[in-house]
């Protein structure tokens, strides 16, 4: 026969059973991260050649069932019932054969053939337990082959196991169906039959015993594959009924819960056969460190103490290589400014693409440092006691126990907090996480609290600045409350969390989850915000004005001959209200007309609008497009006394009432572009839109009602 | 015979076996899928600071569950 030389492996195990450490191993460097079909879930594809095979591992997601009730478990078996893979890796916690098994038994009921990878070999010998493996393989009709993924042991084993199951794969010794006991054997056998000679061909018939299974388990997606047609269906439903009657009428329960208890009755049977293990709990040794950590009274202050150190390292020790990028990004500029011919071109290049790439480079060293802090505390085994300690607070806003590293993360920047939600297994917390999390207000925006809170609130700008965090706090928990009973109601699993062992992290492992996050922010990333940033620039740039109101390049020609200070002061003033004229010229000047009244019933002079709108590029050009308006020259930052100066001064019609609209509005807005574009990457672009426009309307209604209200009360 | 209560009504260290786990469709799949069936022996290991989660240990892992999911599992107590 024809040997197939491409082989289709996919890694299915619960999470925490290392299955991340095995593909690793298995696959190298050769992989790339896509997202399954129609829905952000990750998708890790790896390549490897091996005995004249070109086999491709698939990651699935960490489930520990494989119901239609979850995204992650109906992603894990539709890829089984569509891809049909070659054979399964089914990765187990050796330490925890039981609940590991049960996926197993619902592996073998799809009729894969099955690898079975007992995984953290070590751990589970160290607790004294002894696992017989030439009988479990026997029992369950699969190889069985010991690792210890985060050492890269035993994987080539593992490798030889998968290709010799491969290359037998027409022999008769798969493994035998699952048994639930003989009575509700016998019923599944008989709706096998009924599902076989039903003339519906749909795709899952492919395995009628698997189908058959559940339909009696009353899973809604398979019933509606199976079931389209009433007509063809009408005998297999009749047998159905009749069936599920028959065991409520038997049991008294529902068939869904005899089905798995009946695997866990068999999966009980396995381990009574195969496993010896002491009656020590393993997690005793855990248990000393364990009781610090999520200690009653200490467990805040050290989790409070490690998120701090995280926060400080990623953005104090980031502020380093961040301005050494920078600098690095201006060199560049300058290099290439000097070497091409002055023009639009040039202009375009240096502003628009090296600026463009240089504002996605500069967030690495921030991206870098916080995921090795994540990865960290994943592998640590600390994340879930984290989420543990945090889970009833985060509940107030809808939220559960791991969303709080992202909300935290945010007050630092928002981007890598959105790229940090991915630790959370369900996509409806990823998302509500991902819509509160710009309220948490990042660094970027404090330069504008201080220039408004400074001018205007002098002694008390302090108290006024935190009281612009609170009320973002304070935002996230409505708004929380509102989309948790709204838009994001539907999913209702529960919180049901693993708390593993307590793990030494490896530095193999944590450096290939940094490098990971990494290589996802560099790539889809920085494609897209060059384009936008390229879009933005033609936008600021064009059209170009050829005629000013009066002759700035003539006067300021005669002004340099002059060797004054005060010709030089004429100089830059000249300067400034050139660039004022260009800019107000430009499609984003001209948006100024329309701004201008959208934003007159908050307070707000035009100034402060087409700043706003600059604003959706980076809250750090606020403050500097402020300074071109003003005709100041954009070099100003916060501790500009000009722009205090000229933003008191009564003719620009700023009060401190608006000026604290204005604060709150930087405040729920669009953080900005690279955190659109993170919301888009890892929510999708429905979210994103959602997120934008829901954001700037909310910004909007409450800087009317600070400002109106305000306004009446006599502020 | 032994006193049956809620999951959630245990005590740090208390021991009991599952007798029943209500609730229903997505919640009651979820908890049995994660090994809360009939039958198991669970152990109360503590309550997060706050009171809510519980952290129980059945099976060989340990699992952090909330007050209200836990109520849904009934046990029947066992003496120490």
């Amino acid at each position: 026969m024809n040997r197939k030389s491409e082989i289709l492996i996919a890694l299915a195990g619960n999470p925490n059973s290392g299955k991340t450490s095995i593909f690793n191993g298995l696959t190298g460097s050769h992989q790339k991260v896509a997202n399954f079909p129609g829905v952000t879930v990750e998708k890790r594809v790896g390549q490897k050649n091996r005995d004249g095979y070109h086999i491709t591992f698939v990651d699935l997601p960490g489930t520990y069932s494989l119901t239609a009730y979850s995204l992650d478990e109906k992603i894990a078996r539709d890829f089984i019932v569509n891809e049909s893979p070659d054979l399964i890796i089914n990765v187990i916690d050796s330490g925890n054969l039981e609940r590991s098994l049960y996926l197993t038994m619902q592996l073998m009921e799809m009729g894969v053939d099955i690898v079975i990878d007992l995984n953290m070999w070590d751990e589970a010998s160290e607790a004294g337990i002894e696992i017989d493996t030439a009988k479990m393989s026997k029992l369950l009709g699969a190889p069985i082959v010991k690792t210890i993924g985060n050492r890269a042991q035993g994987l080539n084993s593992l490798m030889n196991a998968a290709i010799a199951l491969y290359e037998d794969r027409h022999d008769a010794h798969r493994h035998p169906p699952v048994s639930y006991g003989s009575q509700l054997d016998d019923i599944v056998t008989s709706l096998t039959d009924s599902v076989k000679a039903c003339p519906m061909n749909c795709r899952g018939c492919r395995n009628a015993r698997w189908m058959a299974i559940k339909l009696l388990e009353g899973d809604i997606e398979i019933a509606r594959q199976c079931m389209t047609d009433n007509e063809a269906s009408a005998k297999l439903r009749e047998k159905l009924d009749e069936s599920v009657d028959h065991l409520r009428a038997t049991t008294d329960q529902d068939p869904e819960i005899v089905i798995t208890e009946g695997r866990y009755g068999y999966v009980a049977g396995i381990v009574r056969e195969v496993m010896k293990r002491p009656k020590v709990d393993r997690m005793r040794q855990s248990n000393l460190v364990d009781n610090f950590l999520t200690h009653k009274i200490l467990g805040y202050p050290v989790f409070i103490l490690l998120i701090w150190l995280i926060f400080q390292a990623t953005f104090k020790m980031g502020h380093y290589p961040m301005e050494w990028i920078d600098t690095a990004v201006a060199i560049i500029q300058d290099g290439v400014t000097s070497a091409l011919p002055a023009g639009v071109f040039t202009d375009l290049v240096v502003d628009g693409i090296i600026g463009g790439v240089g504002s996605v480079i500069i967030f690495l060293p921030n991206i870098v440092i916080l995921f090795l802090g994540i990865a960290l505390l994943e592998d640590s085994g600390y994340m879930a006691r984290a989420a543990f300690l945090m889970d009833r607070l985060m509940h107030y806003m809808g939220l559960q126990g791991k969303s709080f590293i992202p909300m935290i993360m945010g007050f630092g920047c928002t981007v890598p907090a959105i790229m940090s939600t991915r630790t959370l297994e369900s996509q409806r917390d990823r998302i509500l996480t991902i819509l509160l999390l710009p309220f948490m207000s990042c660094s970027a925006r404090l330069p504008v609290y201080i220039l408004f809170a400074g001018a205007f609130f002098g002694k008390s700008a302090g108290n006024v600045i935190f009281s612009i965090y609170i009320l973002g706090i304070i935002v996230a928990v409505i708004v929380g409350q509102l989309f948790k009973n709204t838009i994001l109601r539907s999913e209702d699993i529960p919180f049901v969390m693993e708390l593993p062992p307590y793990r030494w992290p490896t530095g193999r492992s944590v450096l290939i989850h940094m490098w990971e996050r990494t290589k996802i922010y560099l790539r889809k990333m920085g494609g897209v915000i060059l384009i936008a940033s390229i879009i933005l620039w033609f936008l600021g740039y064009f059209p170009k004005r050829s005629e000013y109101t009066q002759d700035y390049d003539a006067q300021i020609v005669q002004l340099s001959q002059m060797d004054t200070e005060k010709a030089a002061d004429r100089i830059s003033e000249l300067e400034g209200l050139k660039a004022a004229e260009d800019l107000e010229y430009t499609m984003i000047g001209r948006l100024s007309v329309v701004v201008g009244p959208a934003v007159s019933p908050l307070g707000f002079n035009w100034q402060m609008g087409v700043s706003l709108l600059t604003g959706f590029v980076a809250k750090e050009v606020v403050i500097s497009s402020m300074g071109v308006l003003y005709q100041l020259g954009a070099d100003q930052d916060e501790q500009s006394d000009n722009l205090v100066a000229v933003l008191k001064d009564p003719k620009s019609g700023v009060t401190p009432l608006s000026a604290y609209a204005f604060m709150v509005f930087i405040l729920l807005y669009t953080p900005c572009i690279v955190a659109v574009i993170a919301i888009k990457r890892e929510a999708g672009a429905k979210w994103m839109w959602f997120s934008i426009f829901f954001q700037t309307i909310l910004a909007w209604v409450a800087a009317f009602i600070v400002f109106q209200g305000g306004s009446i009360l006599g502020l | 015979m032994a006193a049956r209560v809620g999951l959630d009504q245990l005590k740090p260290g208390q021991k009991g076996r599952i007798v029943r786990v209500g609730g229903y469709g997505a919640i009651r799949r979820r908890l049995y899928d994660l090994g809360l069936h009939n039958g198991e022996i669970v152990e109360m290991i503590k309550m997060a600071p706050l009171k809510d989660p519980l952290e129980i240990s059945f099976g060989n892992g340990h699992v952090s569950i909330r007050r209200s999911e836990a109520a849904l599992v009934t046990i029947e107590l066992m003496a120490d």
